[in-house]
C-alpha cells in the first residue's frame, strides 16, 4: 500500500459534551445495529457517504443503504456515513472548531479520499455547501488540493449538476452500485501509481475510465440572448457526452441485505426491497420514471430471500416492496399473496407504494392488509380533467377512478387519498376546479357503494416543477400567482359544495419552494453564485418549511445573476424551443432528444404514449443507445419456502 | 351493500411476566425513551422472544416501563416488564436480548414477576454525577450549604413553560467525592432530577461552576431503607405480591 494518509483521531470525546445541549443527540452517535466500523489502516480507498439532510430523512434512503454495503463488502474499501447537522449543533461545532464528522468512527470528513453525496432534490444544494464548509473543504472545486477529498454526487438530484458545477469535482449518472466500485478501482490504481498528475490526473482518470462527469473539463459558451451556445470538452480524451450507468440484473445485486437499524426515529422504519427499477408508464412530468429506464424486475425468489434475511438481520416488522409503481411488477400478484401467506399470523406487515388507479391495486392492498393492519389507499390521477390527464399521459378516465374507489369502499375502506398536481402544461383554471367535481363524485360513488355517509376523500395537491430529461423539460413553469389563484378557486368550489364539501379535505404544499426548485432543476452554471449567495445569507435545510425563505433566495438570485442578462423568470416560466441547447444535453440518460421532443408535442396534441412493456417499443432511445434491455417476467417461479415454515393456517 | 368492516381479534393474556433491569451506557445514554422503546421492540423480535400482544386494531407487544431515565443520562438500573405468550427461562431471555440490542444497551437481570406494582417499588434512586475538573473543595462547600438549607428553588423549562420547584426536599443524601457527587434522591411529583440538584448547588455556592457539562449515571433504583437504595430484585420481602404460577 502506498497510502500514507495519517489515521485521523476520533472527534467523539470533543463532540460528546456538546451533545447534552442539542435536539435528538442520538442521531450523532452512531453505533447502530448493522453499522460497520473498519480499521483506517486496512483500507486503500476511503469513502464518506453523505445525504445532505438530517439523519431522520437520510438514513432510510435506499441508495445510501445499498452503496454502504456494496463498498464495505470490499476488504480494501471503507465507507462511513455523514448527515447534515441540525443548526443547533452546527453552531456549536463552529464555535468549538470541530468539523463535519462521520458516524462510524467520528472522523473528520476532510480526511477521507472521497465524499460521495446522494442528491434527491435540488433543495439539498445549500446543505451540501454547509457540509463542505463545516468539513473545511474549499467550496470551490478549483480551490481544492491533493489534501482534500474528491466531492462526487449522484442520485436523481444530480442528473443536471450544472448549477453546482463549481462545488463538485464529479457526478455519476444512473445506478450507483457498479459506479462506486469503478470509481474506487480508479482511485486505488492512481494511488498505487504514485498519484500521477495530482488531483487533475485523478479526475481525468475518473472521467475517461470510470465514466464520471467532471464539470471542469467542459466549457460552456453563451449566446448574446443568454441561451447556451455550446458545451464542449476542454481537454483531449474527455468524452463529448457522458452516459449513465445501468445495472442490468438486479438479482445479481441483492442489496441492502442487512440495512442498519437506527436508534433514532427516522421517516421510514421498514425493511425495503426494490422489486424493480425503472418505469415506462410514461408519465410526462415524472423525472424518476424517465431517468431510470429500462424496467428491470427483481425475480420473485430473490425478493422472497431478501425479505426473509432482511427481517432476520434487522428485527424490523414492516416490509416495503419498493419501486416507482409496484403494482406493475409482472408477478406482483404472486409476490403479494405468497408473502402474505408466509407471514400470516405474525406481526410482520407488508406495504407497497402504488397509486395506480385500478381495481387490481385495491385487490393487492386487500391481500397485504390480511394481517389486520390496513394502510390508507392513495390514487394519483394527477390531473383534474380527462383532457389534462391526456396531456400528462396519465390515461385514467373518470370511470376508471370511480370504479376503483367503489371497489375500495366496498372492500371496507372509508377514506381515500387522491394526488394531483397544479401548474401542469396547458392547464386552465377549469382543469383545477374539476378536481372538486371529481372528488364529489368519488364521495357519491362511495356512499352509493356502501349505503353509508361516513365516506371521506383527501385531495392532496403539489405544485408541478418541470424537470430535465423529461418531455416537459421545454415547458414554461406556472408562476406562483397562477398556482395560488387556481388553488383558491378549488378551495372555494369545495367549500361551496353543500352535499359533499364536508367529506372532502384539501391539502396542498406551499408553492414557494417550487420556484427555487424549478430555478435550480433547469439551471446552468450561472446559478453557482446564486446558490453560494443563498448559502452565505444563511440558507440551510431548504426542504424544510420552517427554514425555507423565498425572499432570501430571490435576493441571492438578484445579486448572483447580476450582469448575466437572465433572471429567475428566464429559468422558470420561459418555454424553451427545439433548437435551444439545454444545460444537460451533454448528459446522456439514454433518452433520445427527438423522442422527448415528439412526446412533448404529443402532450400538446393530447395524444397518448402507451407503456412499452405491454404495447411495444416506441423508441425512447434508452435500450438502443445504452445496450440495455427491459427485464420483466413472469418467471413462473415462487417464493422459496422459509427455512422453518409454520404450517398452513 | 353490506359493509365488510372487521372487528379486531382478541389476544390471549400473557402466560408469564418478566421484570427486567437494563442499562444505557456510553453513547447509548443519548437514546431518548422512545428511541430505547423502538430498539427494545426490535431486539425482542430479533431475539425471538414470544411476546404477548395487546388486543385492538393495532396490537402492541405487552411492555410496561417504569421511571425511564432522561435523554443524556446513563443508567445501570432502569426497569421494565414484558408479558410473554409462552413461558421462557428469564436468564435466557436476558442474554438473548442483550445480544440483540445495540452497543451500550443491555438487559442485566430478569426475574419472573406479576406485571403489576413494579413502579411502587421504585421510589428512590442512587446517582453518580461525574464532574470532571470540578474543584473538590467548592463541591464540598456547595453540598454543605445545600444540605443546610430548608428549600433551594430551581427553575426548569418544561413543555408547559418554566416551572419553579424545590430541589432540596427530595434529596435523601448527598456527598462530594473525588471527581463528582454521590446523590440519593427520592422520586416525587414533580420529579426532581439530578441536573436540578446540580443547578441548585450552583445557586447556593457561586464557586461551584462545573467546567464541562456533568455526566449523570443512575446506579440503583428501588426503595430507600437503612441509608441505601434497595433494588426490587434484591429484596424479596419488599415485594408485596410474589410471582404467581
Amino acid at each position: 500500500m502506498t497510502d500514507v494518509t495519517r489515521e485521523p483521531h476520533s472527534l467523539y470525546d470533543r463532540l460528546e459534551p456538546l451533545l447534552a445541549s442539542v435536539a435528538r443527540p442520538i442521531q450523532y452517535v452512531g453505533g447502530e445495529v448493522n453499522s460497520i466500523r473498519k480499521d483506517w489502516a486496512d483500507a486503500e480507498v476511503r469513502w464518506v457517504l453523505m445525504y445532505p439532510d438530517t439523519y431522520a430523512v437520510g438514513q432510510p434512503n435506499q441508495g445510501l443503504a445499498i452503496l454502504y454495503e456494496v463498498l464495505n463488502e470490499q476488504d480494501w474499501i471503507l465507507a462511513e456515513r455523514s448527515f447534515a447537522v441540525w443548526p443547533d449543533l452546527a453552531e456549536l461545532l463552529s464555535a468549538h472548531r470541530l468539523p463535519q464528522f462521520t458516524l462510524e468512527n467520528h472522523r473528520p470528513v476532510g480526511a477521507f479520499d472521497l465524499l460521495g453525496v446522494s442528491l434527491s432534490t435540488e433543495l439539498g444544494y445549500t446543505n451540501l455547501l454547509a457540509a463542505l464548509d463545516l468539513a473545511g473543504i474549499p467550496l470551490h472545486a478549483a480551490d481544492r488540493t491533493g489534501d482534500h477529498p474528491i466531492v462526487i454526487v449522484g442520485g436523481h438530484g444530480a442528473v443536471n449538476p450544472e448549477p453546482i458545477a463549481d462545488f463538485i469535482d464529479a457526478a455519476v449518472l444512473g445506478d450507483g452500485e457498479e459506479a462506486v466500485l469503478a470509481v474506487s478501482r480508479v482511485l486505488r490504481a492512481w494511488k498505487a501509481a504514485g498519484r500521477p498528475g495530482g488531483r487533475d490526473g485523478l479526475l481525468e482518470r475518473l472521467a475517461i475510465t470510470a465514466g464520471c462527469y467532471v464539470p471542469r473539463f467542459y466549457d460552456v459558451g453563451y449566446l448574446p440572448d443568454g441561451r447556451i451556445e455550446a458545451v464542449r470538452p476542454n481537454r483531449p480524451g474527455i468524452p463529448a457526452r457522458v452516459e449513465k450507468y445501468t445495472l442490468q440484473d438486479l438479482d445479481d445485486w441483492p442489496y441492502p441485505k442487512a440495512p442498519l437499524v437506527p436508534l433514532a426515529e427516522t421517516v421510514h422504519e421498514r425493511y425495503s426491497v426494490e422489486i424493480f427499477r425503472g418505469c415506462t408508464q410514461g408519465c410526462r412530468f415524472c423525472q424518476a420514471g424517465m431517468v431510470t429506464r429500462p424496467v428491470r424486475e427483481r425475480s420473485i425468489d430473490t425478493i422472497g430471500r431478501m425479505v426473509e434475511a432482511g427481517l432476520a438481520a434487522t428485527g424490523l416488522e414492516e416490509v416495503g416492496l419498493l419501486s416507482l409503481s409496484s403494482a406493475d411488477h409482472s408477478e406482483i400478484g404472486s409476490i403479494a399473496r405468497e408473502l402474505a401467506d408466509r407471514y400470516a399470523g405474525t406481526n410482520v406487515s407488508l406495504s407497497l407504494p402504488s397509486t395506480r388507479v385500478d381495481a387490481f391495486n385495491v385487490e393487492l392492498a386487500e391481500e397485504l392488509a390480511r394481517n389486520g393492519r390496513r394502510a390508507g389507499l392513495t390514487f394519483a390521477p394527477e390531473g383534474g380533467s380527462e383532457r389534462l390527464r391526456r396531456v400528462i399521459n396519465k390515461g385514467v378516465t373518470e370511470e376508471d377512478l370511480l370504479q376503483t374507489v367503489a371497489t375500495a369502499f366496498t372492500g371496507g375502506w372509508r377514506s381515500v387519498k387522491l394526488y394531483f398536481m397544479c401548474g401542469l402544461p396547458t392547464e386552465t383554471d377549469e382543469d383545477v376546479v374539476a378536481i372538486a367535481d371529481l372528488a364529489a363524485r368519488v364521495i357519491e360513488a362511495g356512499r352509493r357503494a356502501t349505503g353509508q355517509r361516513d365516506i371521506h376523500c383527501t385531495v392532496s395537491i403539489g405544485a408541478f416543477v418541470p424537470k430535465p430529461h423529461t418531455p416537459f423539460q421545454w415547458a414554461g413553469q406556472a408562476d406562483i400567482e397562477t398556482i395560488d389563484r387556481r388553488l383558491r378557486l378549488l378551495r372555494d368550489r369545495v367549500r361551496a359544495d353543500r352535499r359533499y364539501g364536508r367529506a372532502i379535505g384539501v391539502r396542498y404544499s406551499d408553492g414557494r419552494p417550487g420556484v427555487i426548485e424549478g430555478l435550480l432543476a433547469r439551471g446552468d452554471r450561472r446559478l453557482g453564485p446564486v446558490i453560494e449567495a443563498a448559502f452565505r445569507a444563511g440558507a440551510r435545510f431548504d426542504g424544510w418549511s420552517e427554514h425555507f425563505d423565498l425572499d432570501r433566495w430571490l435576493a441571492a438570485a438578484e445579486s448572483g445573476l447580476a450582469g448575466t442578462g437572465v433572471d429567475v423568470a428566464w429559468y422558470t416560466t420561459r418555454e424553451r424551443g427545439w433548437d435551444e441547447v439545454l444545460p444537460w444535453d451533454h448528459l446522456d440518460l439514454g433518452l433520445d432528444r427527438n423522442w422527448l421532443w415528439d412526446d412533448w408535442q404529443a402532450a400538446l396534441a393530447e395524444d397518448a404514449t402507451a407503456d412499452c412493456r405491454w404495447h411495444g417499443c416506441y423508441d425512447c432511445g434508452v435500450c438502443t443507445s445504452l445496450g440495455t434491455r427491459t427485464e420483466v417476467g413472469p418467471t413462473g417461479r415462487h417464493l422459496l419456502p422459509p427455512a422453518a415454515a409454520p404450517g398452513p393456517a | 351493500m353490506e359493509s365488510k368492516r372487521r372487528q379486531p381479534t382478541q389476544q390471549p393474556p400473557p402466560v408469564q411476566w418478566l421484570a427486567l433491569r437494563y442499562c444505557k451506557r456510553g453513547r447509548a445514554r443519548f437514546t431518548s425513551h422512545q428511541d430505547f422503546g423502538r430498539a427494545f421492540e426490535r431486539a425482542l423480535r430479533r431475539a425471538d422472544v414470544p411476546m404477548a400482544y395487546s388486543s385492538g386494531f393495532s396490537p402492541h407487544p405487552r411492555i410496561s416501563y417504569a421511571n425511564a431515565s432522561a435523554t443524556g443520562a446513563a443508567t445501570e438500573a432502569d426497569y421494565l416488564e414484558i408479558g410473554l405468550a409462552e413461558r421462557r427461562e428469564p436468564a435466557a431471555v436476558a442474554a438473548a436480548l442483550t445480544a440483540a440490542l445495540p452497543d451500550g444497551l443491555a438487559v442485566l437481570e430478569a426475574v419472573e414477576s406479576t406485571g403489576r406494582g413494579l413502579g411502587e417499588r421504585l421510589t428512590a434512586s442512587h446517582w453518580w454525577i461525574d464532574l470532571a475538573g470540578a474543584d473538590r473543595e467548592a463541591s464540598a462547600g456547595a453540598v454543605a450549604a445545600f444540605l443546610a438549607a430548608d428549600r433551594v428553588w430551581v427553575e426548569r423549562l418544561t413543555k408547559n413553560g418554566v416551572r419553579r420547584f424545590d430541589a432540596r426536599e427530595p434529596v435523601l443524601r448527598l456527598e462530594a467525592e473525588e471527581g463528582g457527587l454521590a446523590l440519593w434522591l427520592a422520586h416525587r411529583v414533580p420529579l426532581v432530577r439530578p441536573d436540578d440538584v446540580v443547578q441548585a448547588l450552583a445557586a447556593v455556592e457561586s464557586a461551584f461552576v462545573p467546567e464541562v457539562p456533568a455526566l449523570y449515571t443512575r446506579l440503583a433504583q428501588g426503595v430507600w431503607r437503612d441509608g441505601r437504595v434497595i433494588g426490587p430484585f434484591e429484596d424479596a420481602a419488599a415485594d408485596p405480591s410474589p410471582a404467581a404460577s
